[in-house]
């Protein structure tokens, strides 16, 4: 049977099952099948915060979706295209989000009277026509995988489990996937249980052919490579971008690196990473708890390193007295907030941008601090450097905010050249000084100088206690205070200088709206504002990367258009301050889901203001 | 046994107490007993010999942290209870200083207490001195996690209702590998004490009974009046039989039902301190051996046992995975993992 072959620009997928179904190892896995194969690509894991909810209820649902396309783009994908659906509770859980005419391949398997009753369906959505607006491939999937496997020594639970790789070999055939590097994982995931890699590289296979010689699938599909510049690529999901980057700022100002960290999600996977890289020296601390975290790096700084702490949003209610204490001793440090919805404990494995506030401003005293945030997975890379950078500069602990869409999605990224990546000079106060001042500030940077123990003669004491402008000792006197607190104001006021203006896409010229937003809402901006223009809309567009100081011509920037909007995942942080310092009436659009904005959602938003 | 102070630097040039002085004018109040541990400690370090810029005091907030201030070394100042995490990053990461720490009752044993069992049982090389005043000072008065049950004062006018700590005992059960006790007062015990400190290997813990003249008077006065000092004044030597008294009359013995008993000294089976034992159980039933009115107070050295440092394994785990793969490689970890190219 030779089958029709059709061509695609972008498809979405949607992987969904049980938390227990491995559905974020099959996303995965496609997703390095798909970087592989040189589409461009973005993805959203989507998973609950218990480890196995209870099986076949809706809470337990896991999901992967993945957007992939011959050119380049910028989110996971508004809606599917296809999803999969490995029991009831998946498919009640996603049917919503699909778009008349998706597909839909369902494992009917574990369509049961009484897995259908757990979530509720009255009637089996298989049987009762609810589902006929979509193409609905009911397969039964782990019987067949069962079978597949029969001739393996294995358990039947064993044999069940490799459903998933049942699935993926079917969609890597449906869409034209290679295969050799799944094999390769599979291989080394289970090398200590040859005959369950055996079993599962069957499944692989038997999905695979599955497609190839079923009526069900009469067409299969394929997407072009995408044309990005050329050069080494790679996928990079943020957690990653984020450890490659405090390496690399490591390597490249030659201080070594002292993670202390707690582990909370959706930060650990830094942790983790950082932990395996020893060779490059650096020095990973679980601590007791944040305030520890926090607290050890600050001393690994006092002590020459790049002490660095990761965290989510609880975790930095517990390190603000210590991120105090480095702003008024004035000491290197960066601390990386993985922003995740709260407030308290919130929804841990889903995202939000609502950690602003406190990062720019939850602690005591005038306590000024430079904000950064990355707009895309892999550009938690260059901003991880860029945190480090400032941080050694002007000597200031920096908040990094990624969040929980950064941290887990994914995207390729191009390998850059590590001469191409700044450099960080340390500039250690050195030996030999007369009379050396702890608080003697560089007259361009107002940074203080960073004397580390163990060099002859500029021993010294610091604290959090006031210190006299110069000298460094305690001082109470009135007029000092008033001097320092505005001295370490105006150290990071000045950092705007160093910092690249913000860029406005305005292609026309002609705009009256300006978008602007900040962090991970990036890539659904820029496809809103692609889908505005794509019409014939006209729409201006910027994305803040430094949040304090903000860039220096960000007042003019607001100040020619007549309308902002600053879409958020909060109630308005940004919009806040933006109101508060420049005067400006700017237009919020705020959704807080613990999820990312989708394109058409921000589309719709922008169009009215525009026609209003 | 591993040397701690293997990889510091050594001054050439003989140092003298005044060498660990500063400039500045020290604030505590007269006749606190914050000075007599001060002098005693910088008396003490010209005798490491080790280079003043590679010695650390770091300490949290209280009066007693106002320490660093005073000792010309480098110095760290920080936050309330904090300094047991702040000095850990600082002590894992240069094996090249010698990390002290110095810490109040308050301050290491309420806010800071997580801490403080923590380091203990990593054995970071730390040397915590903590100021026992029973008593917070620099917040005028309030009792502490030390003080004796019924402790009036502003904060608990009928008396405090909650049991204190010992510090030596929560020390103990923190899996310390070096607790002992020492009194601002006997400036040479205390100083011997600090010398076995200074050159254990991991996180030390010295207990420093220390007069708040302010706010808790005499709170140590049994252990102080020559009248009745040598009499409660139970001191542990290691190797040697536990004798006190002031006629050394009296010795300890295990009772029949566990704890210790107080015996005539010639009696036969009295113990024989034994610091260095690992089996934890000796030292803490002497640590329990306190009670509110001093009647038998050990002081000394509780425990000294061998245990790798934290800092030192950290160490070997980093050399390990360069003597195996070699220095890392930044460009070939950028490149790492599943890559393509495109031309
Ligand atoms: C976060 C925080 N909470 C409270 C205080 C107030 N405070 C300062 S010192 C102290 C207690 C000090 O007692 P202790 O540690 O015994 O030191 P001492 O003054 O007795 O030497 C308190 C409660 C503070 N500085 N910081
Ligand atoms: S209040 Fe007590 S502990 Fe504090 S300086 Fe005065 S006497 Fe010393
Ligand atoms: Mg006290």
């Amino acid at each position: 049977m030779t089958k029709q072959v059709r061509q695609l620009d972008r498809v979405i997928i949607r992987f969904a099952g049980d938390s227990g179904d491995g559905m974020q190892l099959t996303g995965d896995r496609f997703t390095q099948e798909t970087a592989a194969f040189g589409n461009d690509l973005s993805t959203l894991p989507n998973f609950p915060a218990e480890i196995r909810a209870p099986a076949g209820t809706l809470p337990g649902v896991s999901s992967f979706q993945l957007h992939f396309a011959d050119h380049d783009i910028l989110t996971p994908g508004d809606a599917p295209n296809v999803l999969v659906a490995m029991n009831p509770a998946a498919l009640k859980a996603n049917v919503g989000d699909l778009p008349r005419g998706a597909d839909l391949i369902l494992n009917t398997d574990e369509f049961t009277k009484r897995a259908l009753a757990k979530v509720g369906y009255a009637a089996n959505p298989l049987e009762d026509g609810s589902l006929g607006e979509y193409r609905v491939h009911s397969l039964p999937l782990t019987s067949m995988t069962v079978k597949a496997l029969e001739d393996f020594d294995i358990s039947k639970k064993d044999a069940e489990r490799a459903k998933n790789m049942f699935a993926l070999g079917l969609l890597s055939w449906l869409y034209h996937r290679p295969t050799d590097a799944t094999v390769r994982f599979l291989e080394v995931k289970f090398a200590k249980k040859p005959e369950i890699m055996k079993a599962n590289i069957a499944a692989f296979q038997a999905g695979w052919n599955y497609g190839e010689t079923t009526e069900s699938f009469s067409v299969s599909y394929e997407v072009k490579p995408a044309t990005l510049p050329p050069g080494l690529y790679r996928n990079i999901s943020g957690n990653m971008a984020l450890a490659f980057g405090l390496i690399a700022a490591s390597v490249r100002s030659g201080l070594p690196l002292f993670l202390g960290s707690y582990p909370i999600t959706p930060a650990s996977d830094i942790l983790h990473e950082l932990s395996k890289h020893k060779r490059f020296g650096v020095r990973t601390f679980q601590a007791e708890d944040e305030i520890a975290a926090v607290g050890a790096a600050l001393g690994a700084s006092f002590g020459g390193a790049l002490g660095v702490t990761t965290t989510s949003g609880p975790g930095v209610s517990l390190k603000s007295e210590t991120v105090g204490l480095a702003m008024a001793t004035e000491l290197p440090l960066v601390v990386i907030d993985v922003q995740r919805a709260g407030p308290s404990t919130g929804m841990p494995t889903k995202t939000e941008q609502a950690d602003l506030l406190q990062a720019l401003y939850g602690r005591n005293g005038e306590s000024p601090v430079p904000v950064v945030a990355p707009s895309t997975p892999s550009d938690c890379f260059a901003v991880a450097i860029e945190a480090a950078r400032i941080a050694v500069k002007y000597r200031t602990p920096v908040m990094l905010l990624s969040d929980g869409y950064l941290a887990n999605g994914s995207e390729p990224w191009q390998v850059p050249e590590v001469d191409s990546l700044p450099e960080i000079e340390p500039a250690f106060a050195e030996a030999g000084e007369e009379d050396f001042q702890p608080f003697k500030r560089d007259p361009e940077t107002l940074a203080r100088p960073w004397a580390v123990p163990g060099t002859p003669g500029l021993e010294h004491r610091i604290g959090g206690i006031e210190k006299a402008d110069g000298s460094g000792n305690i001082s109470y006197d009135p007029n000092n205070h008033d001097l320092m607190v505005r001295l370490r104001q105006a150290k990071i006021d000045g950092i705007a200088r160093d910092i690249a203006p913000l860029t406005v896409d305005d292609p026309s010229g002609e705009a009256r709206v300006l978008v602007l937003g900040w962090g991970g809402t990036y890539g659904a901006i820029t496809a809103a504002v692609r889908r505005i223009r794509a019409a014939g809309g006209t729409v201006a567009q910027a994305h803040l990367r430094h949040l304090n100081p903000f860039p220096a011509n960000l007042e003019e920037v607001l100040h020619s258009y007549d309308k902002v909007v600053v879409p958020e995942i909060n109630l308005g942080q940004l919009a806040l301050i933006l109101r508060g310092r420049f005067l400006v009436d700017v237009i919020g659009y705020n959704r807080v889901r613990g999820l990312p904005f989708k394109a058409e959602e921000l589309a719709d938003v922008i169009r009215d203001v525009i026609n209003s | 046994m591993s040397d701690p102070l293997a990889l510091v630097p050594k001054d050439p040039e003989r140092q003298t107490a005044k060498d660990f002085k500063t400039d500045q004018e020290v604030r505590w109040c007269p006749g606190c007993g914050d000075y007599a541990i001060l002098a005693a400690v910088q008396g003490f370090l010209p005798e490491l010999g080790l280079k003043r810029e590679n010695v650390v005091f770091v300490s949290g907030i209280g009066c007693s942290s106002r320490f660093p201030y005073y000792m010309n070394t480098y110095g760290f100042h920080s936050i309330h209870g904090r300094a047991p995490a702040i000095a850990t990053g600082l002590a894992s990461s240069r094996p090249d200083l010698s990390v002290w720490v110095v810490t109040g009752d308050g301050d290491a044993l309420s806010i800071g207490g997580n801490h403080l069992i923590h380091s203990l049982r990593r054995n970071v090389n730390l040397k915590i001195l903590l100021f026992n005043n029973r008593i917070y000072g620099l917040t005028k008065g309030q009792y502490s996690p030390t003080s004796e049950v019924g402790k009036i004062t502003k904060s608990t006018p009928l008396g405090s209702l909650d049991s204190p700590f010992n510090p030596i005992s929560l020390a103990i059960g923190a899996e310390a590998s070096f607790v002992a006790r020492t009194i601002d007062s006997d400036r040479k015990h205390l100083q011997s004490v600090l010398r076995e400190a200074a050159t254990h290997n991991g996180t030390a813990l010295v207990e420093i009974y220390q007069n708040c003249n302010i706010f808790n008077d005499d709170a140590f006065a049994p252990l102080k009046d020559p009248q009745t000092r040598d009499d409660v004044t139970v001191r542990l030597e290691h190797g040697e039989p536990i004798v006190f008294g002031a006629d050394r009359d009296k010795a300890l013995r295990r009772s029949a039902s566990g704890p210790l008993e107080v015996v005539p000294a010639d009696s036969p089976d009295i113990l024989v301190h034994d610091a260095r034992n690992p089996d934890p159980s000796l030292a803490f039933a002497l640590s329990r051996l306190d009670s509110p009115t001093f009647e038998h107070t050990p002081i000394g050295i509780f425990r000294q046992v061998e245990r790798p440092s934290y800092d030192e394994l950290m160490r070997a785990q980093i050399d390990e995975a360069i003597a195996q793969h070699g220095a890392g490689d930044l460009t070939a970890l950028l490149g790492s993992g599943d890559t393509w190219r495109i031309d």
